[in-house]
């Protein structure tokens, strides 16, 4: 039975006061996932509009200034508005329900987080009205999503695109910050009783550390735009190559930064995939405690390996050799992982459900993007490929076929808890083949493109370099993603009202949130669990075979 | 539902005790603004000798003996006062803890004061070259967090004076001690890379 509450007002005002006001975790944890997905959309479209303009030669559909707007603002948003806000709103749901808690550490301070996050990415998008201002200069930030410099600077990007760029990251890194600490102080601190460290499910600890590294990682990428900042606005020499300072600097410090948020952004995909495998498989995590040490040993190399985006910089041989040794090492425990989640699959009950189909897909192409990744960290195969759409494909095979695909399982996985209702199974499919063949289409070509010497960021090419039919297939397949994708938005809204009732526990399966109503009580758990396994749920379930006999 | 029917209690769960939520928090904020120092410590120390005018750290930069040993003193001075509060002894509590406020407004000062010769009489100002760049974004940015931190703690002597400081808030106040340790512990890392190091 759940607490009867006390009837609350429905009308739109009301509605749309409660969600001003709220603090409960699951209620933020929505609102980051539906604002980054609509963030996703718009980034999206953009990408619709790049690949429109790239799918012939010779294309004029739009301007070369507003085709570097566009890839830099798609990048920016897919970043910072899209993969980070969906990696909060998941453990901002999922993580005081999966440890048995009720709430975060410090509700108020996430519900600050959030709203910083919006700001930061409504900031973002104002400057298309407000960044020409007076002087006529362009609007949208055109620098590329990792702004280089000396081009940042005052005397190549006139007017305030690019103050818009710093300080709305710096407002959502915020954001981002406040919810990572609070993620971790509500691990370390509110577990209920008998959840030991080794007895969190595997997304908590993948999460604390994503989290971690979020901490560590985003504070060097502020101090870099603070530098900036004090260049643009004091005169200051940080990245100012003709007083003495220094691009390559900015370099460094952005990729200290972006190395590890390529890892803080897979993280909670493989926490989407850990979860969801074992119980479409009907089998236990395989390797739990390799699992745990796997990640946080990408965790630990993920910070000492950022100079692989500057192969072609000019370093020392030592520093590049360096760092490609330190780039493969990532290989290993990723390779764990993935032979993990084999392993667990291995002679299991496998059930096709969506989140499972999601999953495979998943496998599938994060290790084709590993594969790519392993060959980038090659220097001189580097020296040849970068900045071409060989490196486009890579990234966004683990940005797409990766992470997207890994918390695409998840918010099926998770729907029926936050909802109460199931997702339309036959859309789900539409959405998983629409976008598999979609994502295909668009990435495996570029791949061929990229080494025929397509480079990235140009907004039209010439005939007879080989590249067109890569292209115009490219630029088809974004016509299926999107299709995929409206499937997906619609099965969210017609689920909603539509959906079979989900019960508390439809999978059938093991954690601590599947134990409470779908969607749960605000206060999540009436009385506080106390577990003695990995798998509370699957001991309350069969008293006769716990698991904590055998842990 | 089924979170009624709760497991049995392990035998292990009497004694379950977890982390303080606040020190976990105020210990991994100090973490995350140690990265962010250490980016500017780096560009410091990567932009040493790199001026292509002067004037340089060696030409114009005194060792703040008095502001540092005010501000490691302060650091003593609200571990007294922290002292003074577990014992109840509120009168002592607000003297040390008034005496850490005036050590930190006479570092605050001395920065002041540096830089205002540095900016009149040796010209140095952010833009001069990447020694005044690096050199005013890192001290400015430690004085910033001491001025974060003097308000934090004027904020607890009125809220003292007020009578609302209670037993019940020690560890308030243990946290408010940590973020000042952290920032003294910050300005020897800069005094040690700017005045020594960097000279």
């Amino acid at each position: 039975m759940v607490v009867q509450e006390i009837a609350p007002a429905s009308s739109l005002t009301a509605r749309l006061h409660r969600l001003v006001v709220t603090v409960d975790h699951k209620q933020l944890g929505l609102m980051y996932i539906a604002t980054a997905l609509l963030f996703l959309l718009v980034a999206g479209s953009m990408a619709a509009v790049i690949r429109a303009q790239l799918a012939v030669p010779n294309n004029s559909l739009v301007s070369p200034q507003v085709f570097n707007r566009l890839f830099t603002m798609h990048g920016t948003t897919m970043v910072f508005l899209v993969g980070m806000p969906l990696v909060a709103g998941l453990m901002n749901y999922l993580v005081p329900l999966m440890i048995g808690a009720r709430d975060m550490a410090f509700p108020r301070l996430n519900a600050f987080g959030y709203w910083m996050f919006l700001f930061g990415g409504l900031l973002l998008y104002a400057s298309y009205l407000a960044a020409p201002g007076l002087a006529g200069h362009g609007s949208a930030p055109d620098v590329g999503w990792f702004a280089y410099a000396p081009l940042t600077g005052r005397a190549f990007s006139r007017g305030h695109s690019t103050d818009y760029w710093i300080l709305a990251l710096l407002v959502s890194g915020i954001g981002s910050m406040v919810s990572a600490l609070n993620v971790i102080v509500t691990t370390v601190s509110l577990r209920c009783p008998g959840m030991t460290l080794m007895r969190m499910p595997l997304f908590v600890w993948l999460m604390l550390v994503t989290s971690g590294m979020i901490l560590l990682a985003l504070p060097p990428l502020t101090a870099a735009q603070l530098m900036l900042l004090l260049d643009r606005f004091l005169g200051a020499h940080f990245f100012d190559t003709q007083a003495g300072g220094s691009a390559v600097l900015w370099q460094h410090f952005f990729w200290i930064f972006g190395h590890p948020e390529v890892y803080i952004l897979m993280i909670p995909a493989f926490a989407c995939v850990s979860e969801s495998i074992p119980v479409f498989s009907r089998k236990p995590i395989f390797g739990y405690p390799a699992m745990v040490a796997a990640t946080v040993m990408i965790g630990f190399i993920s910070v000492s390996v950022w100079a692989h985006h500057m192969f072609s910089v000019g370093m020392t041989s030592m520093g590049n050799t360096f760092f490609a040794l330190s780039t493969m090492l990532v290989g290993i425990p990723t390779g764990i992982k993935i032979f993990n989640w084999i392993g667990t699959m291995y002679g299991g009950k496998i059930r096709f459900e969506l989140p499972m189909l999601f999953c495979l897909g998943f496998l599938v192409q994060f290790l084709i993007a590993g594969l790519t990744g392993i060959m980038l960290a090659v220097a001189p195969f580097n020296w040849q490929l970068t900045d071409s759409y060989f490196v486009v494909a890579h990234f966004h095979y683990t940005l797409v076929g990766g992470m997207l695909f890994g918390l695409f399982a998840g918010m099926y996985y998770w729907y029926p808890k936050a909802c109460g209702r199931m997702p339309s199974k036959r859309l789900g499919l539409w959405h998983f083949w629409l976008f598999a063949l979609g994502f295909h289409l668009t990435f495996d070509p570029q791949h061929i493109a990229g080494i025929l010497g397509m480079p990235r960021r140009i907004y039209t090419y010439d005939v007879g370099r080989g590249w067109e039919m890569y292209n115009l297939i490219s630029s088809v397949g974004a016509i299926f993603q999107a299709l995929g994708l409206l499937c997906f938005v619609a099965n969210l809204l017609v689920s909603l009202r539509r959906g079979a009732l989900a019960g508390d526990d439809p999978w059938d399966a093991w954690t601590l949130e599947w134990t409470t109503t779908s969607p749960p009580p605000e206060y999540n758990f009436e009385t506080l669990p106390v577990v003695r396994s990995r798998r509370p749920l699957w001991d309350l379930k069969h008293p006769e075979d716990p698991d904590w006999q055998y842990e | 539902m089924l979170n009624n029917a709760s497991l049995p209690l392990a035998a292990t769960s009497a004694a379950w005790q977890l982390p303080s939520r606040r020190k976990a928090a105020v210990a991994w904020l100090i973490v995350t603004e140690s990265a962010m120092f250490t980016i500017f410590v780096v560009a410091y120390l990567f932009y040493l000798g790199k001026s292509l005018t002067g004037p340089s750290p060696a030409q114009v930069l005194e060792t703040p003996i008095i502001s540092t040993l005010c501000l490691l003193g302060s650091s003593v001075t609200i571990m007294w006062a922290a002292g003074a509060f577990r014992g109840a002894h509120m009168a002592r509590f607000r003297l040390w803890w008034t005496l850490t406020i005036g050590l930190a407004a006479v570092f605050l000062a001395k920065t002041a004061t540096e830089w205002y010769r540095l900016i009149t009489v040796h010209h140095l100002t952010i833009s001069t070259n990447v020694f005044g760049t690096t050199f005013y974004a890192l001290v400015g940015l430690h004085a910033t967090h001491v001025i974060v931190g003097v308000t934090l703690l004027t904020l607890v002597l009125a809220l003292s004076l007020a009578g609302k400081v209670r037993q019940a808030h020690a560890e308030h106040l243990e946290m408010v001690s940590w973020y000042w340790h952290f920032v003294d512990a910050v300005w020897v890392v800069v005094f040690t890379v700017v005045y020594v190091i960097g000279r």
